[in-house]
């Protein structure tokens, strides 16, 4: 008994093959999705991976929002359908207002590539049950458009909520306000973050950790016991 | 104005032609007349001055490039050798790697942005075209002087143009170079490397054969930006007094180029294309050309069918342009239709432009007026040929004469100290980390290596662990001094990183970036450059399976530093065996592998203590390279060593800090007996390594090394949280880092 999860291609999507190899490590089967597609073809969660979609023209993620498949995953997902957003899949998730605030050009204006060091703060979410409240991991992080930002209201709420996901540690890569890295909606099926699970998930590749791989063991139990 | 016409063309033999304006020579004109039996068209001149330049046809530099093909070492590893887009080469298991470097240099002194990503672009449009899937790039780059001015313009432009060109593209940037000299100062090197991955079975090659096959343009749309090129840029010396070119520059779209690798991979995954090119420089008029060459000679091309940004291009301006991100298939006429099908689900534009003829000549018409008929192989391979005058220019002896080895030495402990903290701290010795972190290293998720690693490794089977490693290296100072030897020596740098890294060294691609071929002294040191390259290549057993030749960097009469950059390809069969630099094990023995001698001359130390360059540079012996490798590459099979670092510019000392900080563990050091500490530390002898080795497996190491008859002498030990040498100095670790980590960012952030 294993769980179906969909990861989405659209032109201009990166880590599309490393979520998807993720997935699998994670004893899930992962499932491509095309972004012209609307055929969700039954899975059960979705990972709207890293890149740069539709050339990151206009904004960020503000094209992909309204390609055919996010029309399925944007009805899913309010219907309780597990979503997790990295990188551009995060700046996607705002763009379609499943999650709030937005993603600004980094405050040093560079691409930045890093091993980076977070504190995950709500271990409650479909996408973080299998870490520990407050347990601290590295996983890369890599982005142009790394900067979040809300309204204090907004901040203030998600604190309140415990919707803050994820906080960035020993430094803060981007300028995000109030070390943000990572968020989820009140559900706690849309998780959106700008660092990268995907990429930490085998010993040999990548920071040589696989502190990431929690992300998608974390699904699957979920899926598997549900 | 009307258009010119081949039969225009033949009634009007005494027009004015702009020959000269687009870089032709008289004689090459006067040839061109001579192939055609009349004048050229506007649009045969343009298609001749763009593949006759210096860029495209090479024509300064063949006669020495050919001893690359004559002096080939026995190697059942090539299975495509120099004069297809890139070389292939064999790595076991059913695959087969491609890869390549070229230089984009001199547009990414004027446009650095752009100049610099277009040449990712380029490079990873060569590799997709011999079929395979990019897999990781590299940067070789070469600034002016660290604090000078321009350089904080073209460097962070460049960077960013890399970054903002490859992470888009998803490749990762595993390795590179980034070094500093006031040569390079208005004209920096900007190389660009790429590796691709693909079946024996799907290697594509570059030739337009099969009468009614169809011609495919593929990609972006053809605008104006990159006009002229490779003819008006590439082919010549910059000078104040011109206007500046910026409008010859290329301008990418990255998105695009992803699209276009993806739909590309999948057209060849369907085996759908007889032959394919990319267009890179000289655009069209190099990809018809080149491609009905290749094949069997005959090709029809309607030109107005070509789809453009810029309605009001002329024909003679569509088939210079050098539009980014397009590439040009032959295909059989049943797979058309799958063949647009698969570019629509990409969004990406394809147009039947033409097709093979059974004939023998290349015909370009416009609205069904002929404005091209030449013979391809007149355009593509038969430019012609210089024999430059060369002449061993008369101030060598002179340089050569001026020993490194008078200069003044630290007299004791503290002023050694003093001065590693000079070295690792100067811009070139410092770390890269701030200009590295703008590239994604990760991305595809098979990253095993990656800067400021000896080389760069990726797995291309996950079910096997098989891998590839590259490294790139080039030391312009040591070939000024001497540039046989220099070019032997940057090849002998990237066997050994490579070797370091754990991988077997297999194949070279060498880019050869020096001053006007005009110049004899120059030419003199191109000529010793390459044969130092192909007489080491023989050595070793490295073919060299192509590359490219960039000439006229240089500003007025000042070239660079001669500047061969070498990039060596090696293969691991289990990567998890692979060997980091880091001193990550406190306990760990580490050995000198190699012989130290008192060779200081076009070293680091030489440069940062006392701004000197001159004398002669390290000795090079091939053979011990490689008995250094094998050993290398034995150790890490068979689990004896945990850490290993090549020596080369910085000497030991260098190798042991940069190891130290990676693993955050400091060490012991010992001056060896028949070694004075300054010799020790800062010698650049060729042909070493330092090694960590597990105190379990010492035994088994040495007895290796000394079987093999290289030399092993321990110096020390991993331990603590400082660089100690023994009775000299002690430097802590966040001294060290602090000094390391903080020069680029303060002189470019």
């Amino acid at each position: 008994m294993t769980a179906r999860i969909g990861v989405v291609t659209f032109p201009g999507t990166l880590d599309d093959r490393d979520a998807l190899r993720a997935a699998r490590l994670a004893g899930a089967e992962p499932v491509s999705l095309w972004h012209r597609d609307k055929d969700l073809k039954q899975v059960d969660a979705v990972v709207l991976a890293g890149g740069f979609s539709y050339g990151d023209y206009l904004r960020a993620g503000a094209i992909s929002r309204f390609s055919p498949v996010m029309e399925s995953i944007i009805e899913q997902a309010k219907a309780g359908m597990p979503v997790l957003g990295i990188c551009n899949g995060f700046q996607i998730l705002t763009e379609a207002h499943l999650l709030p605030g937005a993603m600004l050009r980094n405050n040093h204006l560079h691409f930045i590539c890093r091993d980076q060091k977070l504190r995950v703060e709500n271990a409650e979410t479909a996408w973080t049950s299998d870490y520990v409240q407050g347990q601290e991991i590295e996983v890369p992080l890599k982005n142009m458009d790394g900067r979040y930002v809300a309204d204090e209201r907004t901040l203030d709420e998600l604190e309140a909520e415990g919707r803050v996901a994820f906080r960035y540690l020993d430094m803060n890569p981007n300028g995000s306000l109030r070390d943000i890295a990572g968020i989820t909606n009140a559900a706690g099926n849309v998780v959106g973050l700008m660092p990268h699970p995907e990429h930490a998930v085998e010993p040999l590749v990548g920071t040589g950790k696989t502190d990431g791989l929690g992300f998608f063991t974390s699904i699957l139990k979920k899926l598997v016991n549900a | 104005m009307s258009l010119d016409t081949v039969k225009h063309a033949s009634e009007t033999p005494d027009s004015e032609q702009p020959w000269k304006e687009l870089g032709l020579k008289e004689d090459e004109y006067a040839r061109i007349r001579e192939i055609l039996g009349r004048r050229p068209t506007g649009a045969e001149l343009a298609m001749y001055s763009v593949m006759w330049s210096e860029h495209c046809s090479y024509k300064s530099s063949k006669v020495h490039l050919k001893q690359f093909g004559e002096k080939v070492p026995e190697n059942d590893a090539m299975l495509v050798g120099i004069g297809e887009n890139a070389g292939v080469v064999d790595v076991g298991q059913g695959y087969a790697v491609t890869f390549k470097v070229e230089s984009h240099n001199h547009p990414s002194y004027i446009e650095p942005y752009q100049g610099a990503a277009t040449g990712v672009g380029g490079i990873v449009r060569d590799i997709l075209a011999m079929g395979a899937r990019p897999v990781a790039v590299v940067d070789p780059l070469r600034f002016g002087a660290a604090d000078h001015p321009d350089t904080k313009r073209v460097l962070p432009g460049v960077v960013a143009g890399i970054g903002g060109y490859g992470n888009c593209l998803g490749l990762p940037n595993i390795g590179g170079e980034v070094v500093f000299d006031s040569c390079y100062q208005g004209n920096p090197l900007v190389n660009a490397g790429c590796i691709g991955v693909m079946k024996h079975e799907d290697i594509h090659l570059a030739k337009a054969s099969g009468p009614g096959n169809k011609v495919i343009l593929y990609g972006a749309r053809t605008g104006g930006d990159g006009i002229g090129g490779v003819s008006v840029l590439a082919s010549e010396t910059f000078d104040d007094t011109k206007p500046t070119k910026r409008p010859a520059v290329q301008v990418g779209d990255p998105f695009q180029e992803k699209l276009l690798i993806e739909c590309t991979l999948e057209i060849f995954k369907e085996k759908l294309v007889a032959g394919i090119q990319d267009l890179g420089g000289a655009g069209l008029s190099c990809a018809t050309s080149e491609l009905a060459s290749a094949g069997s000679g005959g090709m029809r091309v309607d030109l107005e069918k070509v789809h453009l940004r810029d309605a009001t291009l002329s024909p003679e301006e569509i088939l210079m342009s050098e539009s980014q991100e397009r590439m040009c298939a032959i295909v059989e006429p049943e797979h058309v239709d799958r063949f647009l099908e698969i570019c629509e689900k990409w969004d990406v534009i394809a147009v039947v432009i033409g097709e093979v003829t059974d004939g023998e000549r290349l015909e370009i018409f416009w609205h069904g007026e002929q404005i091209v008929d030449v013979p391809p192989r007149s355009v593509a391979h038969e430019g012609p040929t210089y024999h430059r005058p060369f002449a061993r220019p008369e101030w060598q002896d002179a340089l050569q004469a001026d020993d490194a080895g008078k200069l003044p030495r630290p007299q004791d402990g503290a002023e050694l100290k003093d001065q590693v903290l000079k070295l690792v701290s100067s811009p070139n010795q410092a770390s890269k980390s701030w200009i590295t972190d703008q590239y994604d290293r990760f991305v595809q998720g098979n990253t095993v290596l990656a800067q400021p690693e000896d080389a760069g490794m990726v797995r291309i089977d996950e079910e096997t662990n098989l891998g590839v490693a590259m490294a790139t290296d080039g030391n312009g100072r040591y070939a000024k001094l001497d540039p046989y030897t220099g070019a032997q020596l940057a090849l002998a740098e990237a066997y050994r990183n490579v070797a370091a890294s754990g991988a077997k060294p297999l194949a070279i691609s060498d880019c050869l970036n020096f001053g006007s071929p005009e110049d004899p002294a120059v030419m003199w040191q191109f000529a010793e450059a390459t044969r130092g390259l192909a007489d080491g290549c023989l050595q070793l057993g490295t073919p060299v399976t192509g590359g490219n030749v960039s000439l006229y960097n240089q500003t007025g009469e000042t070239a660079i530093h001669p500047t061969p950059v070498v990039a060596v390809l090696g293969v691991i069969d289990d990567v998890n065996r692979r060997t980091p630099i880091a001193f990550a094990e406190e306990g760990q023995l580490l050995y000198l592998l190699g012989d130290t001698r008192e060779e200081f001359g076009g070293s680091a130390w030489s440069e940062v203590i006392h701004q000197h360059l001159g004398g002669m540079p390290p000795a090079v012996d091939l053979d011990r390279e490689k008995l250094l490798g094998e050993i290398l590459i034995s150790a890490s099979r068979d689990g004896m060593i945990d850490a290993a670092h090549d020596l080369s510019d910085g000497g030991l000392v260098q190798a042991v800090v940069e190891s130290c900080l990676r693993g955050g563990n400091g060490a012991r050091l010992v001056v060896p007996e028949g070694l004075d500490a300054f010799t020790f530390l800062f010698s650049e002898s060729a042909g070493r390594a330092v090694v960590a080795v597990p105190r379990s497996e010492e035994l088994r190491f040495t007895d290796m090394c000394g079987a093999r008859g290289l030399p092993a002498t321990r110096i020390g030990v991993v331990d603590g949280d400082a660089v100690d040498v023994q009775g000299e100095f002690t430097l802590s670790l966040a001294e060290l880092r602090e000094a390391h980590e903080a020069t680029i960012p303060a002189l470019l952030a």
